[in-house]
């Protein structure tokens, strides 16, 4: 039996807000980054689905693995990449996670079980059944999450992967952020159905659909999903319901949007509904809550400071790594 | 005012156009690419214009969207599907080299596949290892295939309308920082026929052949090079599969001297290709070995301090043409 799972005591959630509030910080600053050009490329933001990646953090071990796609910095944060590294490498700079070489696209680092930040709608989930596969062999406890969009359930890497994850049991686990668009085209004209959970029928798989933008609820799925696939329960697919508050990639302002639809995900904004619910639980304050607005707004100033001086990669790093 | 100047980008959009205007058996498939008017905004206004029908929107099913493109042209339809960046396409190679490229063959003539795969190819504007290569060489070795690059808003109005009235499979290559250029356009001139090169300077002392962004790169090299006192050619490949040698072994029997410039690695390139060709067919007429640059042998690097110097430039072109000619 699957233990029941708890919501998060009134410091754990704290301390999520405190993470999805790093996010949306982080974000913003690269936004503004952006416009002042220090960004070469893209950048794909993930303002508004905070709670998805932070509530799933927090249900997960160092040692699981986790993989995302191109709108990744709010995974690779909510594991614990410093800011600092992020930016460097948003900014193409040496001290980058990755030394320069990725770009926004591309935040990974295998010390904190982040395999894989993939910029290939889709391909993301096969590795990362392959991954939950190769644990399963091992006889290891770990697990896999895979996110990706509702866009990428269009894509046949996506039925594949659930099929074979399926048939082996292996302990994979499926995350949708269904934030309504894929890019410039809302779900309802590339899809048939509005609930992706339903597609893991067809693979009878278990799933469920959680309010992706109430980190507690979030959270509280994470943890009976994750259980049961560390024991032996075989893979899940979980649709978190949620927005993309901003475009789709760097000057996308996404005017395609009905403006009440906008309205109405940003009145549920993620971080509103935690304060909220911070606050209902009676032990911590409104000064708590801006203490930690404060020393994250600080925190991140700082990190993107530090990014902006850093020096460019070496030339010789243009090679380097292209083989072993 | 005899010719308007129009960017790359609505030379494109007015041959889809034109296109679909004449030829009702044209249909356009692709993510984004109507409501939106696709993501580089090629074909912004065709849906209005056209309809839905014709201009269609695509779930990201790559797969999905390509096999249906073969499976139209094989009933008469002249599908031309956008890949919004080239290395979409992987995701549904198959459709591309195994079953579209083959069809004809397979069916010994009775069927063929019309269709075009227009590809957003190209580096330099810091998208990263996954969505800035070129690509020409996945193709160029699948037999079936055409391969198109256009380096100028002329020449990628009427290539797009070659390729589009070819009667087999042409992928057409774009580079998505030449969408912003632009150039004299005059689309009642002679067609441009797939598999010709254009020579677009004519010098004396050596002949540069380049493709896509490096066809501009080279023009600007040339011209630095004239300062300097070295009088260059400059040819324009246009088409990789079939390759217009002739124009190139003719050029090189007047310079004696050949560079290629391409967008790619050189291992498994077609300047290769192209450089062989020369040498067993012109091997006289060259006084110095026949030299190549391409991209570094690694994926595109982000950082922007590494992609500028990843891939060769008008500085790097000029500087290579004057070691060469030991100047
Ligand atoms: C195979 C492939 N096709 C198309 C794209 C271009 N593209 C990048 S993101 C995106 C939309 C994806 O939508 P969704 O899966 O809902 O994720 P979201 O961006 O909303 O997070 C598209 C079409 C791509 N990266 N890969
Ligand atoms: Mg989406």
């Amino acid at each position: 039996m699957t233990p029941a799972a708890l919501p998060a005591e009134p410091a754990q959630l704290l301390e999520m807000y405190r993470s999805m509030v790093q996010i949306r910080t982080f974000e913003d600053t690269v936004q503004k980054l952006y416009e002042k050009a220090l960004v070469h490329g893209s950048t794909h933001l993930c303002q508004g689905q905070e709670a998805v990646a932070v509530g799933w953090a927090a249900a997960l071990t160092p040692d699981d693995y986790t993989s995302y796609t191109y709108r990744g910095h709010g995974h690779a944060l909510a594991r614990g990449m410093s800011p600092e590294a992020a930016f460097a490498e948003i900014l193409g700079r040496s001290t980058g996670v990755n030394r320069g070489k990725g770009g926004s696209m591309h935040l990974t680092d295998a010390r904190l079980g982040l395999m894989g930040c993939f910029a290939i709608v889709g391909s993301g989930l096969p590795v990362a059944v392959g991954l939950g596969r190769g644990a399963q062999l091992r006889r290891e406890t770990r697990v896999s999450v895979t996110f990706f969009g509702d866009g990428a359930s269009n894509i046949g890497a996506f039925h594949e992967s659930l099929n074979l994850a399926a048939i082996w049991k292996a302990p994979v686990i499926f995350v949708c952020e269904n934030n309504l668009y894929g890019e410039y085209s809302r779900i309802n004209l590339t899809t048939t159905v509005d609930d992706i959970a339903v597609r893991a029928t067809a693979y009878a798989m278990p799933s469920q659909i959680v309010d992706g933008n109430d980190v507690q609820a979030v959270y509280q799925a994470a943890q009976t999903v994750v259980e049961r696939a560390r024991t032996g329960g075989g893979p899940t697919l979980v649709e978190c319901k949620t927005y993309r508050q901003r475009g789709h990639s760097r000057s996308d302002a996404g005017a395609y949007r009905p403006p009440e639809e906008v309205t109405s995900w940003l009145a549920r904004d993620p971080l509103i509904i935690t304060r909220r619910q911070l606050l209902d639980s009676g032990s911590v304050t409104s000064a708590d809550i801006a203490a930690v607005d404060d020393s994250v707004a600080t925190a991140i100033a700082n990190a993107a400071a530090a990014a902006e001086q850093a020096p460019w990669p070496d030339l010789a790093e243009i090679t380097r790594d292209v083989h072993a | 005012m005899p010719d308007a100047t129009v960017t790359y980008r609505e030379a494109l959009n007015h041959a889809l156009a034109d296109a679909l205007a004449e030829d009702p058996a044209v249909v356009l498939l692709g993510e984004d690419i109507a409501a939106a008017g696709g993501s580089f905004k090629v074909t912004d206004g065709l849906l209005a214009r056209f309809g839905p029908d014709r201009v269609m929107d695509t779930p990201i099913s790559e797969t999905g969207f390509l096999g249906a493109a073969v499976g139209l042209a094989l009933i008469g339809f002249r599908p031309v599907v956008e890949i919004m960046f080239a290395e979409f396409a992987g995701v549904a190679f198959d459709q591309i080299v195994t079953t579209a490229a083959k069809h004809r063959y397979l069916s010994a003539g009775q069927m063929h596949v019309p269709m075009v795969v227009r590809v957003v190819g190209g580096s330099g504007l810091g998208f990263g290892a996954q969505h800035s290569q070129t690509t020409e060489s996945w193709y160029t070795a699948t037999p079936g295939l055409k391969v198109v690059t256009a380096a100028s808003p002329q020449d990628a109005y009427h290539l797009l309308r070659s390729a589009i009235a070819d009667p087999d499979p042409v992928v057409f290559i774009e580079h998505k920082r030449l969408y912003v250029r632009r150039g004299p356009f005059q689309p009642t001139a002679a067609p441009v026929p797939i598999g010709r090169a254009a020579v677009v300077r004519s010098g004396a002392d050596l002949t540069i052949v380049a493709s896509l962004a490096m066809v501009a790169e080279s023009l600007a090299a040339a011209e630095s090079l004239a300062a300097a006192g070295i009088d260059v050619e400059v040819i324009d490949i246009r088409t990789l599969v079939p390759m217009d040698v002739d124009t190139v072994v003719a050029s090189v029997s007047r310079t004696a001297r050949l560079l290629v410039v391409e967008e790619q690695p050189l291992s498994g390139g077609w300047s290769g290709h192209l450089v062989a060709e020369v040498v067993s067919r012109a091997f006289e007429s060259l006084e110095l070995p026949p030299a190549r640059m391409g991209v570094v042998e690694a994926p595109i690097p982000f950082s922007h301090a590494l992609e500028a110097k990843a891939v060769p430039s008008a500085e790097t072109i000029a500087a290579r043409a004057t070691t060469l000619l030991g100047r």
